[in-house]
């Protein structure tokens, strides 16, 4: 199957001569959820700006679906590529939710009725019936947040980014963006994560970039990356607490890397010997 | 007696035009050299809580307020909000809103500047301030070349030269990557030898857990919990019960006991984990 996104040998050098990225090769394909982790200043956030043509590679071809991002517009491609900002305050400004629901696909100048079919879908997917007359701003940060998601998806784009989802959520807030992210795949998106929160990605157990250094240092599942102690270092990174605290356990499956609480828990009760020998306390 | 460091009584807090208190009946009181944590779900009025500490709220920003807040002994009250900030300082969430000036060394001189500290002792203490955070030799850098978690710490270091006898940090590791997030966390811990009392608002559990002394649940304006850390993260039912989450290795031990009929000792950090479940299971 051809990728949707398909990054070959790019790099970005900022005006000021900064390499931001060097090198990335890269290919998205559908159905794909991608986390991208990485140190603050690692190139994360440059190399998604890419997909969606904010950012022109210096070096290399970027191809989402059939359209190549140097000579594509930004309007065009943002209608497949739709990028949530960590800061909702960063893109809601309308006074009702109803209206923000809708900015999206208004500036991609839509037919009204075409509009009110996407935002519609959003509210029911989203649960936004009650919340539509409401002031973005007087919604809590993780609402906001929602309604930010919400009027993205309403422009139904192939891609959506998450910047840093779960910056300052609380816990209701993170497990949502968890629900999210499921609903968003399941509603046929591809979604590229750009996030510090290893919990999320244990949860979300997908495919995982990690970027140190403007380079693509590993590429590969979640579980695979989260044991390759080298590149976990290198890139500053720790697993999830309780992968480290499951590759410490002796009677624990040394070959398997756990990735959340339940799926120990799956693991022993499917094992009953295991759990037999495990459980005999004194 | 010795008067403990922070003590509050009986504060209700309302904001100007709202029915119902931000904070309710709050009563909880810390010795000095111990380090707090608050938790509690977006809207619990935590920030709220922090900012009655040093006066901010009422005196800058507005509202009904009934109770007292007593730091050292005294009333905070009855002090000027330029006052309280030479016993309690006070770091944010987004470390560039606090950096102003063009080199490190002048960004900590400047609070110290505000409080008419002589400028031989000021040289001392940023000396003193950069050893105290890790960032001796970065004296004439530029703020904003900073990482983020550097710049955190210089936000911390500008408030520890103060030499406020509290330190109060609003979420302040949530725009940080792992590494920022230590490292911040690193200093909290030193705060204990340089017998200062700390407060820190964050929702990153596992290291609440094992960085703090006590930790105080919010819920709704109302303390919910109050109790050293060990005893808070292992009632994971009252913590369920309030939307919110203990580190996973605990969340793990009590899915493990209560799935399989054992009796692991709770633990709230990764080491006392490994051992209380390898021991058991011997």
């Amino acid at each position: 199957m051809e990728p949707y996104i398909s990054v070959k040998n790019v790099s970005h050098k900022y005006p000021n001569g900064v390499t931001a990225i060097k090198d990335i090769n890269l290919d998205i394909h559908e159905g794909e959820v991608v986390a991208i982790l990485g140190s603050n200043g690692s190139g994360k956030t440059t190399l998604v700006k890419h997909f969606n043509g904010l950012l022109k590679p210096t070096k290399g071809e970027i191809t989402v679906g059939t359209m190549n991002t140097k000579k594509e517009r930004i309007s065009k491609l943002s209608s497949q590529v739709g990028y949530v900002f960590q800061n909702p305050n960063h893109q809601t400004f309308l006074p009702s939710v109803r209206q923000e629901l809708a900015y999206g696909c208004k500036n991609l100048k839509m037919a009204e009725e075409d509009i009110e079919t996407r935002v519609q879908k959003a509210i029911d997917l989203f649960q936004l019936k009650e919340r539509l007359d409401d002031n973005p701003f007087d919604l809590n940060s993780s609402q906001r947040k929602e309604v930010a998601m919400a009027s993205i998806m309403a422009v139904s784009p192939k891609v959506i980014v998450l910047d840093e989802p779960t910056t300052g959520q609380d816990h209701k807030g993170c497990k949502r963006v968890l629900e999210l992210v499921r609903m968003f795949k399941r509603e046929g998106h591809i979604v590229v994560l750009i996030t510090h929160d290893m919990h999320l990605i244990g949860e979300l157990n997908c495919r995982t970039v990690v970027m140190n250094q403007s380079e693509k240092i590993a590429d590969d599942h979640a579980s695979v990356v989260f044991s390759d102690k080298g590149i976990m270092e290198e890139a500053g990174l720790q697993p999830p607490q309780i992968t480290q605290f499951a590759n410490q356990i002796t009677s624990f499956d040394e070959t398997k890397t756990y990735l959340t609480v339940e799926s120990i828990i799956e693991w022993m009760k499917a094992n009953k010997e295991e759990d037999v020998k495990v459980g005999t306390g004194s | 007696m010795a008067a403990k460091a922070i003590e509050v009584n009986n504060l209700t807090f309302s904001y100007p035009d709202t029915d119902e208190p931000v904070l309710k009946d709050i009563n909880f009181s810390i010795n000095h050299g111990e380090i707090l944590g608050i938790i509690g779900p977006t809207g619990a009025g935590k920030s709220t809580l922090a900012m009655c500490v040093n006066g901010l709220v009422p005196q800058v920003i507005n509202g009904e307020m009934e109770g007292t807040v007593k730091v050292n002994g005294s009333k905070v009250s009855e002090s000027s909000v330029a006052k309280m900030s030479e016993e309690v300082g006070f770091v944010f969430q987004e470390p560039e809103n606090q950096l102003s000036q063009m080199t490190i060394e002048e960004e900590i001189a400047f609070g110290m500047g505000n409080l008419g500290v002589p400028r031989d002792e000021m040289l001392g203490r940023i000396t003193h301030a950069l050893d105290q955070v890790g960032l001796t030799g970065f004296e004439k850098r530029s703020p904003l070349a900073l990482s983020g978690g550097q710049q955190q710490r210089l936000a911390i270091a500008a408030v520890l030269a103060m030499r406020p006898s509290i330190m109060i940090m609003d979420e302040p590791t949530s725009m940080l990557d792992p590494k920022g997030k230590n490292e911040v966390y690193d200093v909290l811990k030193n705060l204990k030898d340089y017998g200062m009392t700390g407060i820190i608002i964050d929702h990153e559990v596992e290291r609440i857990a094992a960085y703090c002394d006590k930790v105080l649940v919010l819920h709704e304006g109302e303390v919910q919990m109050f109790a050293p850390s060990d005893e808070v993260f292992t009632n994971i039912r009252q913590l369920h019960e309030l939307t919110l989450n203990a580190p996973q290795v605990t969340e793990f031990l009590a899915s493990y006991n209560q799935t399989f009929g054992k009796d692991v000792k709770l633990s709230t950090t990764l080491e006392e984990s490994v051992n209380n479940f390898e021991s058991a299971c011997k």
